[in-house]
């Protein structure tokens, strides 16, 4: 009877999990990506809660497409989206990364009153991406994080922040399948460095491709890199089923495109 | 269905389709004209049947009738737009009219015959009526049933109560306006629409089915189909006048709740929703102003309100900020605000969607929208639409926050948000080599994707094919691109590169060095109006610092336009 007993709450182990753990983390919580769950401390956006987006180091080396792919699984799942202050937004990629647009708000010019604006959006929008002006007050930073904190909204500064619960950059991005004179743009293996306070402290840093093609989203970490990125003899854009990691022609320490700095 | 027919009063215009197109098109109806329809009269003026024109005469033979012939096509729209006036004059005088085609109308003549002193009295003053209101000729003819109406208006008789079946009698079997029946029993020996009606009402239904049953119904003067009187349109429009002129924008708004709440009562009494709004207003020096607001859901009394309020903002501070389109200021208050309401249908409630869709969230986010929209104007928060086009700019308009979503071009963007649900799609294609538009060339890129059938819409060809840029630049950065010995690099008339591209230098910017390129990719637009005529040729290129641009050179000038970011 005792050994029953044993074997039954044994395979029950599996089936019960802790009672709060789920139903308090799952109502608060926005879906992203499985490919970006690895970066955010709780494998996801939590409400409340503020995750800056860095510029990159080169400017336009992904930042917009991070933002993107940070977007997507939550917009997709139904939620309200606003883009402040970015005039330059990009509606295609958006609607390619999944973005549900008929529940995404630009506001492209707010002027003076960005400060205002932003905090109208976080009462009413789920997830508010913020192009952070030249001059923002500390003092006006913590009152909108605090906002957000307390409308359950995800704030998600684009641009220099301070006190961000996670800062995501794009530290590098290496574009593929444009060769000299043939070819054209397929993919980009990006690597995004996350950094942040409390459970996100430790730095973590990821290879994904953004945008994707759609077939190999993340790269493994024990995975070499494809090289061929400039030679435009990729043969990753062209694996057609679901190749993990695409095989390398090239030795793996080749790495034909290397960082020159901000131009 | 037993009992006697409706006595009908059938007003007839002759020739309604000449009348109709000197209405409208200012052909003079006095001479010769012919209504031709798939190349065979339809009707002819009164000049033009003199001639010999009859109806179901090619052109050419009309023609030939009658050499000074004008030949005006048929055009149902015009002939019902041109009788809409006719219809109304009628209804000035008479209630509850059906319009039986362009051109006859019927109403049940028992009213408008008591109340104008008899039936020929009451036909007298109809047609003098729409001959002085309208300036249209017109005969009228009585009896029981439309059928008959419509034949007595054709003779101009009034048929004596139960003559009707007398009347019909005497009347050719074509009267029935059924040719292919009427020749049958022409052959059969049935000559009049008498003789016809004398036939067993059994033996026609075995024969001639239905529709022969039922033209033996008619011949027989047992017409017992009801009228389908139309209903006039209510009227929802509200006006308000003010003592005092309205100069400042609190009172402004103040006008506006409550005017948004008369006509959202009035449309709500008649179980009506308008989608479109249209607001004018008068100043007291008589300037008007009129705007029409467009909404994709229905206008609640607070969405009204807002875009009155939003738009007498708009003029009375004069603050043309953003959109240089806004009228200037008025020199007066204002003194008379009208509402209109457009786009009316029947308000059939709202369905919630079932996983929260159009919930609760929704309603927060409309909230946090009109505020930010109240606090910017307007046009400040925008939603993005996907349509056709080609460079990436084209393919997306801004629409402002609660307007109808509609794409500036017809034309659905490639496997947009699908790329992760659809299947193997072909990604391999390359930009169409001949992307001119009108061409009928084949699309290029997403195109050939097997299976996807996208018929209604344009494919644009020479589209760029996905990954899509992440920032579209609202105007092109003017640039150069040297080759390895620093000349420029030029793209001749046959898209021929001078020299393979090196380094790209973007305004006053340090030049960078371009370690990938792809192109030229050429598009030739709207070659056809040479004042929107564009072409140009694109081109990817990547630098060596790791970004990703879009190029295009129009005219010997290079543009960065997009950036893959």
């Amino acid at each position: 009877m005792a050994g029953r007993m044993v074997v039954g709450s044994a395979a029950l182990a599996g089936l019960v999990r802790p009672a709060s753990a789920d139903p308090a983390g799952g109502h608060r919580m926005l879906p992203v990506a499985p490919e970006l769950t690895g970066l955010l401390p709780n494998r996801g956006l939590r409400r409340g809660s503020t995750i800056a987006i860095a510029t990159g180091q080169p400017r336009h080396s992904g930042g917009t497409s991070l933002v993107l792919a940070l977007l997507a699984e939550a917009s997709r799942a139904g939620s309200w989206c606003a883009v402040v202050g970015v005039p330059t937004f990009g509606a295609g990629a958006a609607a390619e990364a999944g973005i549900a647009l008929d529940r995404l708000a630009l506001v492209p010019q707010p002027g003076p009153d960005w400060p205002t604006v932003v905090a109208a959006l976080i009462d009413g929008v789920d997830v508010v991406v913020a192009a952070v002006p030249a001059a923002v007050s500390a003092s006006i930073a913590n009152r909108l994080a605090a906002r957000a904190r307390q409308r359950g909204s995800v704030l998600v500064p684009y641009g220099r922040w301070d006190g961000a619960d996670v800062t995501l950059q794009v530290v590098r991005g290496v574009w593929e399948g444009l060769g000299q004179g043939r070819g054209r743009l397929r993919r980009r293996e990006v690597t995004v460095a996350a950094r942040g306070r409390g459970a996100a402290a430790r730095p973590k840093e990821i290879k994904v491709w953004l945008p994707g093609d759609g077939l190999t989203r993340v790269i493994p970490r024990s995975a070499t890199v494809p090289a061929a990125s400039v030679t435009g003899r990729s043969t990753a854009g062209r694996l057609r089923p679901v190749p993990a990691v695409p095989t390398p022609d090239a030795p793996p320490h080749h790495r034909p495109l290397t960082l020159v700095g901000p131009p | 269905m037993t009992g006697t027919p409706t006595r009908t009063l059938l007003l007839w215009c002759p020739d309604w389709p000449v009348l109709a197109a000197e209405i409208v098109d200012g052909v003079p109806a006095t001479g010769p004209v012919a209504v031709l329809h798939a190349n065979r009269v339809v009707a002819c003026s009164e000049r033009a049947r003199a001639e010999g024109v009859r109806r179901g005469l090619r052109k050419r033979e009309a023609q030939g009738r009658c050499p000074q012939l004008t030949v005006v096509d048929h055009d149902p729209g015009r002939d019902a737009r041109a009788f809409e006036p006719v219809v109304a004059a009628v209804e000035e005088v008479a209630a509850g009219v059906e319009v039986v085609r362009p051109g006859a109308c019927a109403l049940a003549a028992r009213g408008p015959s008591r109340y104008l002193g008899g039936e020929e009295a009451a036909a007298e003053r109809i047609i003098e009526h729409i001959a002085q209101t309208c300036a249209v000729e017109s005969q009228v003819g009585i009896a029981d049933g439309v059928f008959a109406a419509g034949l007595a208006a054709r003779a101009g008789r009034v048929v004596p109560v139960g003559g009707t079946p007398g009347f019909l009698a005497g009347l050719p079997v074509e009267a029935l306006g059924r040719p292919a029946l009427a020749d049958l029993l022409r052959r059969l020996g049935v000559r009049t629409l008498g003789d016809f009606a004398a036939l067993p009402g059994g033996d026609v239904l075995a024969r001639f089915g239905f529709d022969g049953a039922l033209a033996h119904r008619l011949a027989a003067g047992r017409d017992h189909r009801p009228l389908a009187v139309r209903q006039p349109p209510a009227d929802l429009a509200v006006t308000t006048d003010y003592d005092e002129p309205i100069d400042r924008v609190d009172a402004a708004a103040f006008a506006a709740r409550t005017l948004a709440e008369q006509l959202h009562d009035r449309l709500a009494a008649h179980g009506l929703a308008c989608t479109r709004l249209g607001i004018e207003a008068v100043t007291a020096h008589g300037q008007e102003l009129h705007r029409v607001w467009r909404h994709d859901g229905l206008l609640t009394a607070a969405a009204i309100a807002d875009r009155v309020r939003w738009q007498l903002d708009g003029w009375l501070s004069g603050s043309s900020g953003r959109s240089g389109a806004r009228p200037a200021r008025p020199t007066a208050g204002i003194i008379r605000l009208r509402l209109v309401p457009d786009g009316v249908l029947a308000q059939a409630g709202l369905q919630p969607g079932l996983w929260g869709e159009r919930g609760e969230e929704r309603e927060r986010a409309h909230r946090a929208l009109s505020r930010v929209q109240g606090i910017l104007g307007p046009e400040a928060v925008v939603t993005a639409v996907l349509g056709g086009g080609r460079s990436p700019a084209d393919q997306v308009r801004l629409v402002p926050w609660g307007d109808e979503r509609l794409p500036a071009r017809p034309g659905a963007p490639s496997e947009v948000g699908r790329s992760r649900d659809a299947g193997p799609t072909d990604r391999t294609g390359q930009p169409d080599r001949t992307g001119r538009s009108g061409g009928t060339g084949r699309s290029g890129g997403t195109g050939r994707s097997g299976g996807v059938v996208r018929s209604a819409l344009p494919p644009w060809p020479g589209r760029l094919p996905p990954p899509a840029p992440a920032v579209v630049l609202p105007a092109p950065l003017a640039a150069t691109v040297h080759d390895a010995v620093g000349e420029p690099v030029g793209v001749s008339a046959r898209l021929l590169l001078t020299a393979a591209p090196a380094r790209l230098v973007v305004g006053t910017a340090q030049p960078v060095e371009i370690v990938g390129w792809a192109g030229p990719w050429p598009v030739d637009e709207r070659w056809w109006a040479p004042a929107e005529a564009c072409r140009r040729a694109r081109f990817q290129v990547c630098l060596a610092d790791g970004t990703a641009l879009l190029l295009a050179v129009e005219s010997g000038q290079w543009l960065v336009e997009a950036i893959y970011d």
